[in-house]
């Protein structure tokens, strides 16, 4: 890899570009995905705790299906970079969630707002 | 048609205003007609304003960041003033309404405008020069970036003359930056320019990032890299981390506004607790995204004015990992008063604490670098020592502070407003100036002009001390942030102090003006000239190359071999025999100004609800992506014998100097 090259914007190295079968699974699932979640709230079939809980897996399913089909994620050696990176924007998500959680929990919790 | 906007918008019943404007509009036409009289637009355009060249961006941003200096600083002075004369019974010469204008624009313009714009500067003219790259790893997407913060730029100072900003503070804390209780335009101006300058920043992440892992010269591994560099990548993980969250509070506070939604308003289950600490999450690693790269240039200028290596390169790599990682776990500390308990405070006042490990390491890795040194009193060593004592007593308060027992004594507090200007001047500012004043020569081939650059310092050290111990000691005196007049005798001896204070600091920021001018002036005496690209016997590889240096920057891609390898280079005097080559360049393209200014005309539409103006500014934003995409004229090649010329002019001028 040249320098000059990668600062033109034409680097390629280190990526995998999908195929249209591969973008058209993906977009599938994540309509059906999609649709799921909107179901799972209009249906009125569960109870709300549940159904947070349902539309939240749901979410998390589809974070996966993206990152995997449109992101082009894969455990290859040239994308070590790309999963670090991942990694680390997965702890901060999970850092930034629970620890909101946690701090609106003690504090509704100590102000006795529950 | 023009949505809220009708001419009662245009405040004329403010005298200050009018005045600013008119101030604002004779030196914009001074500045337009003189570009138009000596006939230089075509060259403005074709090599700045259109320039994809990391160092024209890098100056310009640092030019937009001095010109905001300038009305931050304004902001700061009416305060300081309406403070030391509304005592008493006496309204003081602002009334609420506009006071808290100038409160919330100082507090957001210093931050967005200034500070992340100087830094974006520096990281632009550094960076890759510092890793010995010809250009970022996107060099369209840096002029995009500059151009979204520049017309955020613009539209936060429109609100000036046309509307009003925000009264909320620079955070728009909830409830009453919500409609109910800020029914005019002044949140969403604050809104629609934080968040577009927002997607600038973003982007300057991006390309920071992947310029540093996957640009840097041939054989420079990770912990071969300037410190400099170092802190500019762990600023730019931050910022990819951490922006993204202020874009979806921001985002949700416009739904509320917008589309009467209830995420933080008081009624129908919105929270305004999570809004605090949402815009926490951000604005803590917000705070060491600014520091961290200052902490970089004391490095560069502590080691390079002492003559030595850094002292303990390894655990400065480290401390500032750590800072990185630990700066995402302390958000709560800015509201211990919240209503907590005890484990969240606790917790979240011990993670504050910590930090102080590693930048006290930091701080002590600079003094032993300095031990023993033979320190060059130049003016970018009297701002890094001048940082090192006032940064350490920020830091200290800032761990009373961390203490949730004394912070509820303290919180909203002058102590604390006192506490973070010296941590963001002592720190952020003094480290920017000095990488200015450091860095200068290198990008326009002179020096700035030492005499007034130590001028500069001392006004804005004395000055320092003076507007800022007496609002501890006010803050003490429970005086809290944010009053528009008070009545109390010993705060008023402590406004007085603080106002000479500010009018000290006012004449550190003219005898910078007046450095810059004389330094222009004075260009061409031959002890201002920088012939030889290294004025200060620099340790990294910006100093191998000319000053200025060609757009590609490095004629040959060096071969790094450690810590500091050009320095090693010049001590054993080897030079490079590697054969000259075409150099792949990337076009200047409009692209970038085109989509910021669809934006600014998207912004200021969306803040005035004329929603046909809107849709036409996201038609061109979008317009213009499409046909900047289908452009494949996007690169050039520099032949060969256009860069054996340079370096063969180079290498004359290096000549004919030694023969002097």
């Amino acid at each position: 890899m040249s320098h000059a090259s990668s600062s033109a914007g034409h680097d390629v190295h280190g990526e995998s570009h999908g195929s249209f079968g591969s973008y058209l699974v993906g977009f599938v699932i994540s309509v059906v995905l999609t649709a799921a979640a909107f179901a799972a709230v209009m249906m009125h079939a569960m109870s709300p705790g549940v159904t947070i809980g349902v539309i939240s897996a749901l979410a998390v399913v589809q974070i996966f299906v993206h990152v995997i089909y449109f992101l082009h994620m894969n455990g290859s050696s040239a994308q070590a970079w790309n999963r670090i990176c991942f990694f680390f924007a997965v702890g901060c998500c999970l850092i930034i969630v629970f620890g909101v959680l946690f701090v609106m929990h003690d504090t509704s919790m100590n102000m006795m707002s529950r | 048609m023009l949505g809220k906007l009708t001419f009662s918008a245009i405040p004329l019943d403010v005298p200050i205003l009018v005045g600013t404007f008119i101030g604002v509009a004779v030196v914009g036409a001074a500045v337009l007609g003189l570009v138009t009289y000596y006939g230089k637009w075509g060259y403005l355009w074709r090599e700045w304003l259109t320039s994809v060249d990391h160092k024209r961006l890098g100056v310009m941003y640092i030019i937009l960041a001095l010109v905001m200096l300038f009305r931050g600083f304004a902001d700061a002075v009416m305060m300081r003033t309406q403070l030391a004369l509304a005592y008493n019974g006496n309204p003081g010469y602002l009334p609420p309404h506009h006071y808290d204008q100038v409160f919330s624009a100082h507090g957001t313009i210093m931050i967005f405008f200034m500070a992340m714009a100087f830094m974006t500067g520096l990281f632009n003219i550094v960076v890759p020069l510092q890793i010995g790259a010809r250009d970022v790893a996107f060099p369209f997407l840096n002029s995009l970036s500059f151009w979204m913060t520049t017309i955020s730029a613009v539209l936060i100072n429109v609100s000036l003359f046309i509307g009003e900003f925000a009264q909320c503070g620079w955070l728009a804390y909830p409830p009453i930056s919500e409609l109910k209780f800020s029914p005019g335009v002044g949140i969403d101006y604050y809104i629609w320019a934080v968040q577009l300058s927002g997607v600038g920043t973003l982007l300057t992440g991006v390309n920071f990032f992947t310029t540093i892992i996957k640009m840097r010269a041939p054989g420079m591994d990770l912990m071969h890299m300037p410190i400099f560099t170092w802190t500019a990548l762990c600023a730019s993980v931050l910022i990819m981390a951490a922006f993204p969250v202020l874009t979806v509070t921001l985002g949700c506070l416009s739904m509320d506004r917008y589309f009467g939604m209830h995420f933080f308003t008081n009624e129908a289950g919105g929270s305004v607790m999570l809004y605090l600490n949402m815009i926490w999450c951000w604005g803590h690693p917000e705070v060491y995204i600014l520091v961290l790269p200052a902490f970089g240039v004391f490095s560069e200028v502590t080691s390079t004015f002492s003559g030595k290596p850094l002292f303990g390169y390894a655990t400065m790599v480290y401390a500032t990992l750590s800072i990185t990682v630990l700066s995402f776990i302390v958000w709560v500390h800015h509201f211990f008063t919240m209503g907590a308990g005890p484990n969240v405070n606790a917790f979240f006042g011990i993670m504050t604490m910590i930090i102080a490990v590693p930048t006290g390491v930091k701080i002590f890795n600079w003094l032993f670098t300095m031990y023993k040194g033979r320190i060059e009193f130049h003016s970018t060593m009297y701002w890094t020592i001048g940082f090192m004592i006032t940064f350490s007593i920020g830091g200290m308060t800032g761990v009373m502070m961390a203490m949730p027992a004394a912070d509820w004594v303290l919180h909203n507090s002058l102590f604390l407003i006192a506490h973070f200007h010296n941590v963001i001047i002592g720190g952020v500012y003094f480290g920017y100036v000095a990488g200015m004043n450091f860095w200068f020569p290198k990008v326009f081939g002179f020096k700035l002009n030492e005499a007034w650059g130590k001028r500069a310092f001392y006004c804005w050290f004395v000055g320092f001390y003076l507007a800022f111990v007496p609002l501890y000691i006010a803050g003490f005196e429970g005086m809290t942030r944010r009053l528009n007049h008070y009545d109390n005798p010993d705060w008023h001896v402590q406004m007085l102090i603080a106002e000479v204070g500010v009018l000290t600091i006012a004449c550190g920021v003219v005898c910078q003006l007046v450095q810059i001018y004389v330094s222009i002036r004075d260009r061409n005496l031959p002890q201002n000239i920088d012939y030889t690209g290294d004025p200060w016997n620099g340790r990294t590889l910006e100093w191998s190359i000319s000053s200025p240096p060609p757009a590609y920057n490095f004629a040959v891609l060096p071969d790094i071999h450690g810590i500091d390898s050009f320095h090693t280079e010049k001590e054993m005097g080897r030079g490079t025999h590697k054969p000259l080559t075409d150099i792949h360049m990337p076009r200047n393209t409009a692209a970038g100004f085109f989509v910021g200014a669809f934006s600014f005309v998207l912004g200021f539409a969306a803040v005035w609800h004329i929603w046909w103006m809107a849709a036409l500014g996201l038609i061109g934003v979008l317009l213009t992506v499409i046909l900047r995409s289908n452009d494949n004229d996007i690169d050039y090649y520099v032949p060969v014998s256009e860069v054996t010329r340079d370096v063969e002019a180079q290498s004359r001028k290096l000549m004919a100097q030694a023969a002097e």
